[in-house]
């Protein structure tokens, strides 16, 4: 593992591909990779599970899948004869499907009775199942996530999720390496999210395709585990099979004490192995892409990718082809004009993306002591029972109940609208999520990524809005 | 899964780009525990109007369309979600190939598990293709060519396993199930560390 062992220089992405090889990849077969860990949910595991049945196939590794439910789970609480409000009897069957798949093959599911249950992969992290130099997979493609805490962690299908259940192992071919070095640091009321949305705009939504991207320099370096769990978990946005930060005092500071982490002399061993897990000076990446955080500014979406960025002080950029332009078309906004002003339907804040505590601080300091404009309806829904309970611990869920939002139960909810939780078609949706793709949030929704500071801020205005007004004011 | 060694077919072009994974299947179709049944509801939002009626200007509403088996579409296809019902979809209702430019490595992974053929070719054959909608072709994918009418032919890209998985009709699994005792000598050995 030490450098002195190896001639050549190594990524930290090199670390743990080398530290999984089962066997090694040849001209005809992909390497045989061990995974530490999957994270199961109920819409991606289902066929799977099927799989293993009709082949008489136990789950080789139980206790390395962890599984919960959050896609298809409503958000309102359940009702007077204590029944949850699925959106449909499919929904429903799918959760049930998931509750006895894992009872059948013993894997532990955070249920409706657990206080651990909400958005995989913000309870991941939390319950600490997620470690430094760790191989991760889930059925989900914001996977990358855990990539945050330096761990080797991407999106898989459910013929994958099948491979890992019964083999605890995949057939991958190695991607390529791509550094995003981050120098400087962010601008006051600039969030990971603008960074991430400035650096999926830079590199292009297929600008990080086949790479492994590994996020370095003294802006990333300054993030907390949160701010860095929205930068991974957006590089799926930009193409890339996953995103990786190396670990380091804030990460183990964050995972220490944790349910799953080891404790007291095996947590001493632990870090000697974590801090092992990072570049060495001079190893070589396939692709290095370099970014000034001083020109991040507060940014928003103005099409139907996430590429589609722009600082919320700009005007929208002209079209570069027909395709920008049916983009534009769909989303009804106009080249040559600011969005700022721009009338609003619906603000969702929540997702694997903005869910977590420190967003929904963000979005309450903006709310607090105001009322969201009449015509808004907003959304705030908690990425876990834990955020949830820490929020209202707090009283976040008073600022935003009093300021006329709604406050809602743990899961993916409104950022891919599974669980009934949509837009009406033509609305227009300001949302702390990941895509903005046609339809994405309900047919017809048009959607606008942002932070959940200009999130929050437009709730207040009704329209797309600037949160420096707000954050000066409150301040 | 069926073995896939040749296509003959005219195309379906979607000349759009970064066609992402919600576009192919939204999530609203993502509720179901089965894989069979979804080409019903593949492109639904541009193949059916907000009443349910299909769009006659959508191209695979068109005469033309039925039974094709090739989709050629602009760069970066199937961008997005992880979502195995984007390829289910695109296989249940008839497709067998999709030719991009660019596809994004989690569907193109997921394609090849399916018996659907996802493969790269070269910019200006492919913009050619995106240009010639209907064109007739054969694809032969151990050769890893597009026979076009006048017998020129098209290079694409295909990794060797999954082009092996294709031809022989087999999946991935066996092949790791077979690997055991090499899975749990890395365990041991991990152990002992």
């Amino acid at each position: 593992m030490a450098l002195a062992s190896h001639q050549v220089p190594r990524t930290l992405f090199d670390k743990i591909w080398d530290a999984h090889v089962v066997a090694p990849e040849t001209n005809a077969t992909p390497a045989i990779l061990y995974i530490d860990l999957q994270l199961v949910h109920e819409v991606t595991s289902p066929q799977a599970f099927a799989e293993l049945r009709a082949r008489g196939l136990r789950v080789r590794c139980p206790e390395r899948i962890v599984a919960t439910m959050d896609h298809s789970t409503p958000t309102l609480p359940p009702g007077p004869d204590g029944k949850r409000p699925y959106a449909s009897a499919e929904t429903a069957a799918q959760v049930a499907q998931l509750e006895a798949n894992t009872k059948e093959f013993g894997i532990k599911l955070h249920d409706w009775n657990s206080k651990n249950r909400g958005i995989v992969h913000v309870m991941g992290p939390e319950l600490g199942a997620v470690q430094p130099g760790m191989t991760i997979v889930c059925g989900d493609s914001h996977t990358s996530t855990h990539g945050a805490f330096g761990a080797l962690a991407f999106g898989i299908g459910t013929t994958e999720v099948g491979h890992v259940l019964a083999t605890q192992c995949l057939l991958q071919r190695k991607p390529k390496s791509m550094s995003i070095t981050v120098t400087g640091r962010l601008n006051p009321g600039v969030t990971a999210k603008d960074l991430i949305l400035h650096i999926i705009r830079k590199i292009g939504v297929n600008g990080g395709t086949g790479c492994v991207i590994e996020y370095r320099g003294s802006a990333i370096e300054a993030l907390t585990m949160e701010e860095r769990m929205t930068v991974c978990n957006m590089s799926i946005e930009a193409g890339a099979r996953a995103g990786l930060i190396a670990a380091d005092e804030t990460t183990l500071s964050w995972l220490e004490g944790r349910a799953y982490m080891p404790r007291g002399a095996d947590w001493d061993k632990a870090i000697l192995r974590f801090r092992e897990f990072k570049s060495d000076p001079g190893a070589n990446f396939d692709h290095e892409v370099l970014v000034d955080a001083a020109e991040v500014r507060a940014s928003i979406t103005y099409g139907t990718h996430p590429g589609m960025v722009v600082p919320l002080d700009a005007r929208v950029p002209p079209a570069a082809n027909a395709q920008e332009q049916r983009a534009l078309d769909y989303m009804k906004f106009e080249a040559g004009k600011s969005l700022v002003g721009t009338p609003i339907d619906v603000v969702f804040v929540g997702s694997c993306t903005n869910g977590r505590l420190s967003d929904l601080r963000a979005a309450a300091s903006v709310l607090r002591g105001r009322k969201i404009a009449p015509n808004v309806r907003m959304l705030v829904v908690a990425g876990s029972e834990q955020v949830k309970r820490d929020a209202e611990s707090e009283g976040l869920h008073r600022v935003f109940l009093e300021a006329g939002a709604e406050w809602r139960e743990p899961g993916c909810s409104m950022c891919l609208g599974m669980n009934g939780d949509i837009g009406k078609p033509g609305q227009l949706v300001v949302s702390t999520s990941n895509r903005n793709f046609e339809g994405r949030q309900g047919p017809g929704v048009r959607t606008v990524l942002a932070s959940p500071l200009v999130a929050a801020a437009s709730a207040v205005a009704g329209a797309i809005a600037d949160p420096a007004k707000y954050i000066s004011e409150a301040a | 899964m069926n073995p896939l060694t040749h296509i003959h077919s005219r195309t379906v072009v979607l000349p759009f780009e970064n066609i992402d994974t919600d576009r192919i299947i939204p999530g609203r179709f993502l509720t179901t525990t089965q894989r069979t049944g979804l080409g019903k509801a593949l492109f639904t939002d541009w193949r059916y109007r907000s009443d349910g009626s299909p769009d006659p200007d959508f191209v695979l509403n068109k005469p033309e369309a039925k039974g094709c088996e090739i989709l050629v579409a602009g760069r970066n296809f199937g961008c997005g979600s992880s979502r195995e019902h984007a390829p289910w979809a695109l296989t249940d209702y008839g497709f067998r190939a999709v030719f991009s430019s660019q596809i994004a490595d989690i569907f193109r992974g997921n394609a090849l598990k399916n018996g659907l053929l996802a493969a790269v070719l070269k910019e200006d054959d492919h913009a050619w293709l995106l240009g010639h909608p209907g064109t007739l072709l054969n694809v032969d994918v151990a050769g890893q060519t597009i026979a076009l009418p006048d017998g020129h032919r098209l290079p694409f890209s295909l990794e060797p396993f999954a082009k092996h998985c294709l031809l022989v009709g087999i999946d991935e699994l066996g092949f790791l199930l077979q690997h055991e005792a090499q899975i749990a000598a890395f365990e041991s050995k991990r152990e002992a560390v």
